[in-house]
């Protein structure tokens, strides 16, 4: 197991750098750059915008300065946009608040997207296993662009509740829509994969076998039953969590959390370069983190499973 | 969102009768102030200043030579009068004793040599140095190619309260262009000690009135009153924040939940209602910006765009009313010039087809249509529309592309592109028709006609007219008089139809009725913090 | 263990097809699948999205892209559904009638919907059985191409795709099939890596069968149950996510639609008075969307070979 580790961190390195390569080459062949405006920039002003960046020098050799900034100052360089940043600043700020609102999303989903999947499955079409798909459908046909608004309608206009956006640092009250809203729709999925895969469980030998020699129901659901249903809900968590960081760009668009969710776009749409570089870096590192988490977790569950 | 980006004008002369005065009222005890930005503002360094959201915080950090009044006049900031002798090229600033620096520094002419060096030279790369090209200001085209260094700018401290500029052709208006971020005054020190962090908020060493408190990335943004400011006595609000809310609709619910006093940017077409339900909250203000089509008459346009008669024929079919009226209904008004109805001194021309009926208008286009060999009976007619992602250029483009398509059989494809793609290919002529807006530099109408010369970087159409560059080109050095030019040029440029003026904009907003002191007079926009207050309810 | 069953069950189905075709596994399949209420409705509530899709055009009124001069500008007064004007579900914000619009969107948002998850299902399926079956090294590296994959900001890959390729449905599939199948492969890699371990496995290993057969004939069986799940949650952020990226330009381009768009512009517009521009396309797509769930858990109950 140890050895499996210290192989994934190792391979990791040079998947990281075929990711910054690519993306690096991508980056420059969209059309536009982090300058281009709609009121054209006279030549030399872009000219000296281009050498304070280091645009001029060729691509190549961007790319080898950029490389070598961090490697050995762990320098993402600065924002091509926000002037005065630079892009360890703005991580720096913005991961945080995506990380708390990811992780409490996170948190909710699988801790009501299990139990309510494992109940579905287990009153298989009960009046409860109707309701628990019925609510995880529910969840997930209403888009989080259309229930961001609404949940900013009923508790900020109409009951007054909570703030209707903002972060403050991470206050309870400036918390809790922004759970909501990117929760629902991954509870929903997590519930919908649990209770198929505790299905197929459920209907195999072995817990029929279990069941015959008489061990009660509850024993054989949350002793033998459930650890093998979570493998496929394991493999998709990993995705899960990463998806809600990049995800969470709806998020910080309707409730200006100020997190790290919008650059993905916006750096993307307005070519600020060291930005785009920095969060691709950033998501880059944590697939892989969480893949490897994923995989561990893994031949834990399923001793048969060597890697 | 990508946007159109509008910043700040510089007021040649706007002589408006001012309004409204604070001693009727009584103050609220508690005087704070919140609006809404759109965006996060990518700085507030004065020189590297790009847009009107940071200006709007740069404006009360910091104070200019000059600032404006309620009506968009210009009033003393830091320099208390001045004067030329020479006809409008050397220009001599006196400045105010008592300006303080809010770490107790005084304020001196040094500072403002040192900030508008640091504006063009190209170490600084800001994307606003060709600001003091426009000012004329001397050398400060080759100290941006690099060519010369940055202390032969023509600015120069004759003392400590003393700034005289050499500018290297006469400039009526400079006076004015001082209002703008970009000639606001630098803390030398504090920048030489910390380098690009001296714009953070435990950093910032400002001079206006109000100094920045707390700036959390993409979330808010506050700033408290600044009691060394000279006129700090006459300084009312407290503490003003900026909350940045990207969703208009969600803006809109957090403004009728109480969250903002003021909101910028209504949802498109809301304003009517929002009129209707909340008369005295709810403003509409002409904006000196136009909304236009470009017609790409280059090799690559569609061939029939050369000729007048089809360019005459989409412009005289598109309804500016239905347009204004039935899609923006924002007090918006349908453009036939391409200058903006409010520009100072401009003399708008009778454009022939502004005073048709539609009816008449429809007639007309089709009949052209017919003759350039197209319409119903004629060849198809095809046509790519490119606009850039926003929901009215979308709205507009749809519904032009239907009277186009009912009234000329024009067979139109629309191609919707992220901003900085729909630059690239506006810029590379790939399109026959493009979606573009312009905001006036300054409030007078060569800011709008510089654009269809035909060397000017922003003609995407490549619409060329030998006779209007000569107008203008005449205008620049008074030749002739420059609004009798302007109109001529507006008269051409109607008759060859080189580009489609489709609506003038306005500026509609929100704002509570205990916020006084908002400056509805200034077609620019540019409030400052310090007139402003709460009345008590 | 039994799940050997399993590879005599495949085996057999080729006699059965020939000789007793009343026994014939897809047969039963079948059967099961009818005998299941939830997916028979699902099947019947899809099939009238579909007819509604392919004839809502011709029945309307109204053409998707005509402007209904009359009702622009007082949409929320007048623009209300109505059989007098003609317009059943009412009309846009420009006039347009939402009818014709949302029958035209349910043609393009089935499609991406469909062919999006059908595509992602079968490569990320395959993709990834590959990769857990053959495991060691080609495991490592197929895996750590997705980890790169999923990692690169897609949206440079949409704008180089629009750019490179203008507009099309080609390019809108290709542009969501390359993100989507991603996830997938993953969970199918998992759970090859556990069945692999299985005794029928190994016993076509040990007999000497080909990894492609094996990997068709008796893992891809094996994992339908998880994929069958997975493809029908694929579908409606497929439907969403197609309208992210009409949004980037990429996708359908104006004055078509598709729900996304319309659920977009409705919910935008749903504090003001126009609710019904929200709720017709929302219908469309809660309606197909918990028709696709049926009809999946019915597919996977029946077609489970465990389970009978």
């Amino acid at each position: 197991m140890f050895q499996f580790i210290l192989r994934r961190l190792l391979i990791a390195l040079p998947t990281l750098f075929i990711l910054i390569a690519a993306t690096f080459l991508l980056m420059h062949l969209a059309p536009g750059g982090p300058f281009t405006t709609e009121k054209p920039l006279p030549d030399e002003v872009m000219a000296n915008l281009e050498a304070k960046y280091g645009l001029d020098e060729p691509l190549a050799r961007q790319f080898g300065t950029y490389l070598f900034d961090l490697v050995t100052d762990f320098d993402f360089g600065p924002s091509f946009v926000f002037k005065d940043l630079s892009v360890r600043d703005i991580i720096l700020q913005g991961f945080p608040v995506t990380l708390t609102y990811g992780f409490w999303a996170f948190i909710v989903a699988i801790s009501v997207g299990i139990p309510l999947g494992v109940a579905a499955a287990v009153h298989q079409n009960s009046w409860l296993d109707y309701l628990a798909v019925g609510v995880s459908i529910g969840a997930q046909v209403l888009p989080n662009f259309v229930m961001a608004p609404i949940l900013v309608l009923i508790f900020t206009l109409w009951l007054g509740w909570l703030p209707g956006g903002g972060w403050q640092g991470g206050q309870i009250e400036y918390v809790i829509m922004p759970v909501i809203a990117l929760s629902t729709s991954f509870m929903a999925s997590v519930a919908r994969m649990t209770r198929s895969s505790m299905l197929e469980i459920l209907h195999s030998n072995f817990i029929r076998t279990a069941r015959a020699k008489g061990l009660n129901g509850t024993s054989v659901i949350w002793r033998h039953a459930l650890k093998p249903a979570m493998l496929p809900v394991i493999s998709f968590l990993g995705p899960v969590f990463v998806a809600m960081i990049t995800g969470s760009m709806i998020i910080d668009y309707y409730f200006g959390t100020g997190g790290i969710g919008q650059f993905f776009t916006n750096a993307a749409l307005s070519r600020d370069y060291g930005v785009m570089m920095g969060v691709t870096i950033l998501v880059g590192t944590l697939t892989i983190l969480f893949t490897t988490v994923v995989d561990i977790l893994y031949a834990w569950i399923d001793p048969r499973i060597r890697y | 969102m990508p946007k159109l980006r509008y910043f700040g004008l510089v007021i040649a002369a706007t002589a408006v009768l001012g309004c409204g005065s604070m001693a009727a009222d009584h103050l609220d005890e508690n005087q704070e102030f919140t609006y809404r930005l759109l965006d996060q503002f990518p700085s507030l360094d004065p020189q590297l200043n790009e847009d009107s959201a940071g200006f709007s915080v740069i404006r009360d950090l910091f104070e200019g030579l000059t600032t404006q009044d309620e009506n968009g006049d210009l009033t003393p900031g830091v320099a208390t009068d001045w004067s030329s002798v020479d006809g409008n090229r050397t220009w001599i600033f006196n400045l105010r004793k008592d300006a303080k620096w809010s770490n107790g520094d005084s304020v001196t002419a040094h500072d403002f040599v040192y900030a508008w060096r640091r504006a063009v030279d190209p170490e600084t790369a800001s994307s606003y140095s060709w600001y003091l090209e426009v000012g004329q200001i001397k050398n400060a085209g080759e100290i941006i190619a690099g060519d010369m260094p940055p202390d032969q700018l023509g600015v120069s401290a004759l003392d400590d309260y003393r700034l005289q500029v050499q500018l290297s052709a006469p400039v009526p208006f400079f006076p004015s262009m001082t209002t703008y971020a970009t000639l606001m005054p630098v803390h030398q020190a504090t920048i030489e000690r910390l380098g690009d962090e001296w714009t953070r908020p435990s950093h910032m060493v400002s001079n206006g009135a109000y100094v920045l408190q707390d700036l959390v990335l993409a979330e808010y943004h506050s700033r408290i009153k600044n009691p060394l400011y000279w006129d700090a006595d006459n300084v009312i609000i407290e503490k003003v924040t900026g909350i940045i809310v990207n969703d208009d609709n969600t803006a809109l619910t957090r403004y009728l939940a109480g969250e903002f006093d003021h909101l910028d940017g209504l949802p498109a077409g809301q304003y009517p209602n929002l009129k209707d339900k909340y008369p005295d909250q709810t403003f509409s203000m002409p904006l000196l910006c136009t909304y236009y089509y470009v017609i790409n008459q280059s090799e690559s346009g569609n061939p029939a765009l050369d000729d007048v008669r089809v360019r005459q024929a989409l412009s005289y079919a598109i309804d500016r009313d239905v347009i204004v009226n039935q899609v923006l209904k924002g007090g918006q008004r349908g453009a036939y010039s391409f200058t903006h109805w409010a520009t100072s001194g401009f003399d708008m021309p009778d454009i022939g087809y502004a005073t048709l009926s539609q009816a008449e208008r429809d007639a007309k286009a089709k009949e052209l249509i017919v003759e350039a060999g197209f319409g119903s009976n004629g060849d198809a007619l095809e046509l790519r529309l490119i606009y850039n992602t926003s929901e009215s250029h979308k709205a507009i483009a749809n519904v032009i592309s239907q009277m186009w398509k009912e009234k000329l059989a024009v067979r139109v494809t629309l191609e919707n592109f992220e901003w900085k793609t729909f630059l690239d290919k506006a810029s590379n002529q790939d399109f026959d028709i493009a979606r573009s807006g312009w905001c006036g530099d300054y409030n007078e109408a060569s800011t709008f006609l510089q654009l269809v010369t035909s060397d000017n970087d922003f003609n995407d159409g490549k619409f060329t007219n030998a006779r209007i560059d000569e107008l203008m080109a005449k205008s620049a050095t008074s030749e002739i008089d420059p609004q009798k030019a302007y109109s001529e040029v507006e008269q051409i440029l109607a008759d060859e139809m080189g580009l489609i003026p489709i609506y003038h904009y306005s500026q509609v907003f929100m704002k509570v009725p205990a916020l006084k002191g908002w400056p509805l007079n200034n077609v620019e926009n540019n409030w400052y913090s310090k007139n402003l207050y709460m009345a008590a309810p | 263990m039994f799940k050997g069953a399993n590879l005599f069950l495949r085996s057999e189905k080729f006699l059965t097809f020939v000789s007793i075709p009343n026994r014939s596994l897809w047969r039963n399949a079948r059967d099961r699948f009818f005998q299941n209420s939830a997916a028979t409705g699902g099947l019947v509530a899809l099939f009238l999205v579909v007819l509604f899709a392919l004839f809502g055009p011709h029945i309307a009124a109204w053409n998707h892209e005509d402007i209904d001069w009359n009702l622009l500008g007082n949409v929320r007064e007048q623009g209300a559904p109505s059989w007098q004007n003609g317009h059943y579900f009412g009309v846009d914000e420009l006039g347009r009638d939402l009818f014709a619009r949302t029958a035209q969107g349910t043609r393009i948002s089935l499609m991406v919907g469909i062919v999006g998850a059908f595509i992602a299902v079968v490569v990320g399926t395959f993709y990834g059985a590959c990769a857990g079956y053959v495991g060691g090294r080609v495991d490592g590296l197929m895996m750590r191409l997705v980890d790169i994959l999923m990692s690169i900001p897609y949206m440079f890959v949409l704008i180089l795709l629009l750019v490179m390729f203008g507009r099309s449905m080609l390019v809108l599939f290709i542009g969501i099939g390359l993100i989507s199948w991603l996830d997938i492969s993953r969970i199918a890699r998992g759970q090859t890596l556990s069945i692999k371990k299985k005794e029928f496995v190994e016993a076509a290993a040990a007999m000497g069968v080909k990894p492609i057969i094996i990997i068709l004939r008796h893992i891809f069986p094996n994992l339908m149950g998880v994929v069958i799940v997975y493809a029908t949650l694929l579908v409606p952020s497929m439907i969403i996510y197609e309208s992210f990226i009409s949004f980037l330009g990429l996708g359908v381009q104006e004055p078509a639609t598709s729900w996304g768009v319309l659920i977009n512009d409705g919910a935008s517009q749903m504090s003001y008075g126009t609710l019904w521009q929200l709720l017709f396309p929302l219908f469309f797509f809660v309606v197909t969307i918990f028709s696709f769930v049926f009809i999946g858990d019915g597919l996977r109950d029946a077609l489970d070979p465990k389970d009978r």
